[in-house]
């Protein structure tokens, strides 16, 4: 790393003999003073303030991951900025590489000190604490008093006192000596805080890695989807290392889904019918489905994956009379294009049914296109003023023609090709505000009846195998944490020293809190308290 | 949901008689912190007991005053606990549900981590007017273009990780305004300007400690409150974190925050760095309170504003 060459002078390394090699020892004590640098507190910080600092576009800059439309609108509005913010990342933040160098060298900047450290602290725990310090008046606390009992007895009271303490007790010119330190956890708290962190990271990792997301649209009264490939998704957002073979392939069917929303139009609840198979159940060909309430915050659970409820629609039902007397019906979804008001639009398209001739075809496909208000102001000009079903009304315009759906493009399911109508290719034929059961009848004898309405559910679902991980990492870490902020490293000292041949003992106290937090003061006061009042008061009195 | 139309307009009434009541309760403070004369350091210091000045029965004007304007924060903060449970009663559901709401909480989480402050080390109290100030002006904000009528919310707030998450979120944002009021008091006192004001307010050392300690309690609860939001986010949006721009912002607010912890135990960082370390913590979590919700589009965007 080239930053820490430059940290101010560490120290030299000793050119002894183990490295005789002057160029050597130059390379050598590059890479030490590199790592030191590195793992020192001071560039811990630093790469903390530059995650942080990293972060911050990916709150402000709209990103891909979330909304794809608001990135193209930002190039829209500022095409002299755009392409450079996009060629540097801004509108990928969380994967961009600069990003990821950053979090990388943190962590490896918290192994290089966490590791030494839980090996500091696996000896720490094994050592004795320290020895006695020769002069007890020079601790922060210090407490003295002669006690009317043998050394014994009051070795014994400070032993029984200082009970959950580690303990060590040496003899000490004519007394002995009892030092005590507490609070390890602390350490303890501290590094299971750091070890979580990297633990959190390879679960994130791992769900990047092998988990997937994707979104389908499912017809209420039994429009089903199975987990088989990425085809039947809408849209997938694989991870790294899935290619879509390897799905857990259970299947879902949408039997009822029903809307409820208070007299303002704010929704009140949604809820999904739901039966699922089991991806066991289904390779095996067992046909057992169980049912599941799917509502907002209550997803699906099967076989380690999630299926969420993310929104719903209306899909208005058209069938089409040819003069000929066949039939075709179309239920597909329209798009909502006011959440408040659930006016959606779209173009439910059909074939001519046993036209064989190619040019014919091209000439006599229908589309039905236009708006459709689930509650009707009702007047020639169709708008929605209520989410629910309850007056149901389309606006709709038929266009005959080619829809252009041979010429190998995808096209938007919500809307016909501007392109075919520009060209001449399609034409309108019709215009028409229908209820349900209305119908209209076009030029060639055609009649085209609006049925009735679907509604359909938007789902998505889950699949992430390193969430788990994720969770027992965060817990793990908030515990470590809350170790490492409230538990206090102190030590104390007891100096027993006989006096009058053996009758009376001089106890010395001492204590030292080895965390900055103030506090410590209050327990010592206590164990001088116990230790050295109580009796001398007794005695006193006596 | 039925709402109580009665009892909501009560709950408005308790939140404006709370804003009203802190804002005598600064005027107090005020009036003690122009009067009192510079501090004699020894009396605050850091290693006097808590409490020190007693100066007997008989206590000047001013202290009176500083008395009386801590009474009356406890009445105030009666009151706004009392306007939140109504509006949750009336609402029959949390009521921490837009912004109006959980602006109210952070102010009482604010006002409430003040007052144990005062109980433990009274000395603090000269930075009344300072700590009263920004709550003020967050309940004026919240009571005005913030304010919504009580009222159910949407179905992905239904969800009792809601009481969980967003209380804890409120909790320690309220801490950690005193917190970062505290640092930003603590660099006004060093810096040595503004010299009348400055030395009136409680050592520089106390101010210092007032802040570490209020956010080794806040950062612990804001961690918990964030794994809480990402379990509920797991159950709600399909991922447990998606980078959301709040989550984004909340993630920042962590990173600075577990910076300044660090801050306090690098050698030349450990004091004023720390604390300006601290005061961008708390920049960030203001910066998400309001610019994220506000102005830019994302899940977390119930704010109930706009």
């Amino acid at each position: 790393m080239p930053a820490s060459t430059e940290t101010p002078a560490p120290p030299r390394p000793d050119p002894g003999p183990r490295t005789p090699h002057p160029r050597l020892s130059g390379v050598w004590a590059v890479l030490r003073n590199g790592w030191r640098g590195l793992t020192s507190m001071r560039t811990a910080l630093v790469l903390l303030f530059l995650l942080a600092l990293a972060a911050l576009p990916g709150a402000l800059l709209p990103q891909r991951s979330l909304n794809q439309q608001l990135v193209d609108k930002y190039f829209t509005d500022y095409p002299w900025l755009a392409p450079t913010l996009d060629r540097l990342g801004f509108f990928d933040v969380f994967a961009a590489p600069w990003f990821a160098a950053i979090y990388l060298l943190l962590m490896i900047s918290l192994i290089g000190c966490v590791l030494p450290r839980t090996v500091e602290h696996a000896a720490a725990l094994r050592a004795e604490p320290v020895v006695t310090p020769r002069n007890l008046a020079r601790m922060p606390h210090h407490a003295s008093a002669t006690l009317d009992v043998g050394i014994d007895e009051a070795e014994e009271r400070v032993r029984s006192r200082l009970r959950g303490w580690r303990r060590a007790e040496r003899a000490d010119g004519t007394g002995r000596t009892v030092s005590a330190e507490k609070g390890y956890l602390r350490e303890a708290g501290n590094l299971l805080f750091h070890l979580s962190l990297i633990g959190l990271l390879l679960g994130f990792a791992a769900g990047k890695l092998f988990g997937y997301e994707g979104q389908v649209i499912v017809m209420s009264g039994g429009g089903q989807f199975c987990n088989t490939g990425i085809l039947g998704y809408d849209t997938f957002r694989a991870g790294l290392r899935v290619d879509g073979t390897d799905l857990s392939p259970f299947c879902v069917r949408l039997d009822d889904f029903h809307a409820d929303f208070q007299p303002n139009g704010q929704a009140e609840s949604f809820r999904g019918t739901l039966s699922y198979q089991s991806a066991e159940d289904v390779e095996a060909g067992v046909d057992r489905w169980s049912t599941h309430q799917l509502e907002v915050n209550h997803p699906l659970r099967v076989d380690g994956n999630r299926v969420y409820l993310l929104g719903h629609g209306y899909a208005p039902r058209f069938t089409v009379t040819w003069p000929d007397g066949q039939q075709r019906t179309g239920e597909i979804q329209w798009r909502p294009v006011d959440q408040a008001t659930m006016l959606s639009q779209g173009a439910t398209k059909f074939e001519p049914p046993g036209v064989t001739d190619e040019e014919k075809r091209r000439t006599s496909q229908l589309a039905i296109t236009g708006l459709f208000a689930p509650t009707s102001s009702g007047g020639d000009i169709v708008t929605s003023v209520f989410p629910a079903l309850l007056a149901p009304e389309v606006a709709v315009d038929v266009m005959r023609g080619d829809l252009g759906l041979d010429d190998g493009r995808g096209q938007s399911i919500f809307q016909v090709d501007q392109g075919m109508i520009d060209s001449g290719a399609l034409a309108r034929v019709a215009r028409a505000n229908l209820v349900p059961g209305q119908s209209l009848t076009l030029d060639d004898g055609t009649v085209v009846r609006f049925d009735g309405v679907q509604d359909w559910a938007y789902l998505q679902v889950s699949y992430d195998p390193g969430q788990e991980a994720v969770l027992v990492f965060a817990v793990l870490l908030l515990g470590g944490l809350g170790l490492s902020l409230t538990i206090r490293r102190r030590r104390f000292w007891a100096r027993l020293t006989p006096v009058d041949d053996g009758a009376r003992t001089v106890v010395e106290l001492g204590g030292l809190a080895r965390t900055d937090r103030a506090g410590y003061g209050e327990e010592f006061d206590r164990l001088r308290a116990d230790l050295l009042d109580a009796p001398n008061a007794a005695q006193e009195e006596i | 949901m039925p709402v109580s139309a009665e009892l909501a307009t009560f709950s408005d009434r308790l939140f404006v008689a709370a804003a009203g009541i802190y804002a005598l309760a600064m005027i107090f403070h005020a009036v003690e912190f122009s009067a009192a004369r510079a501090k004699v350091p020894v009396l605050v210091g850091a290693g006097a007991p808590d409490g020190a000045p007693e100066e007997g029965p008989v206590r000047s004007r001013p202290e009176r005053f500083g008395r009386m304007a801590v009474a009356v924060t406890v009445l105030g903060a009666a009151l706004q606990l009392a306007s939140i449970a109504t509006r949750g009663i009336a609402a029959e559901r949390w009521p921490l549900g837009n912004m109006y709401e959980f602006i109210s909480a952070i102010s009482v989480a604010a006002v409430g981590t003040w007052l144990v402050v005062l109980r433990r080390s009274p000395a603090a109290r000269s930075a009344g007017p300072f700590v009263l100030f920004p709550v003020l002006v967050l309940m004026a904000l919240a009571g005005s273009v913030l304010y919504v009528p009580a009222g159910p919310v949407v179905p992905p707030l239904r969800s009792y990780w809601m009481s969980i998450h967003v209380s804890t979120i409120c909790i320690s944002s309220g801490l950690l305004v005193v917190a970062g009021v505290a640092s930003l008091l603590f660099l006004l006192r060093r810096s040595g300007r503004l010299d009348g004001l400055a030395e009136k307010l409680p050592e520089a050392d106390a101010l210092d400690r007032l802040a570490y300690r209020i956010t080794i309690v806040a950062f612990p609860l804001f961690t918990f409150a964030i794994i809480t939001g990402a379990i509920w986010a797991e159950a709600a949006w399909g991922r447990f974190w998606g980078w959301d721009p709040k989550e984004t912002v909340a993630f920042v607010s962590w990173v600075i925050y577990a910076a300044y912890l660090h801050a306090r135990a690098t050698a030349g960082w450990r004091t004023g760095r720390a604390a300006w370390v601290n005061v961008a913590g708390f920049a960030t979590i203001v910066f998400n309170l309001f610019f994220i919700n506000m102005v830019v589009a994302g899940l977390h965007s119930y704010a109930g504003v706009g």
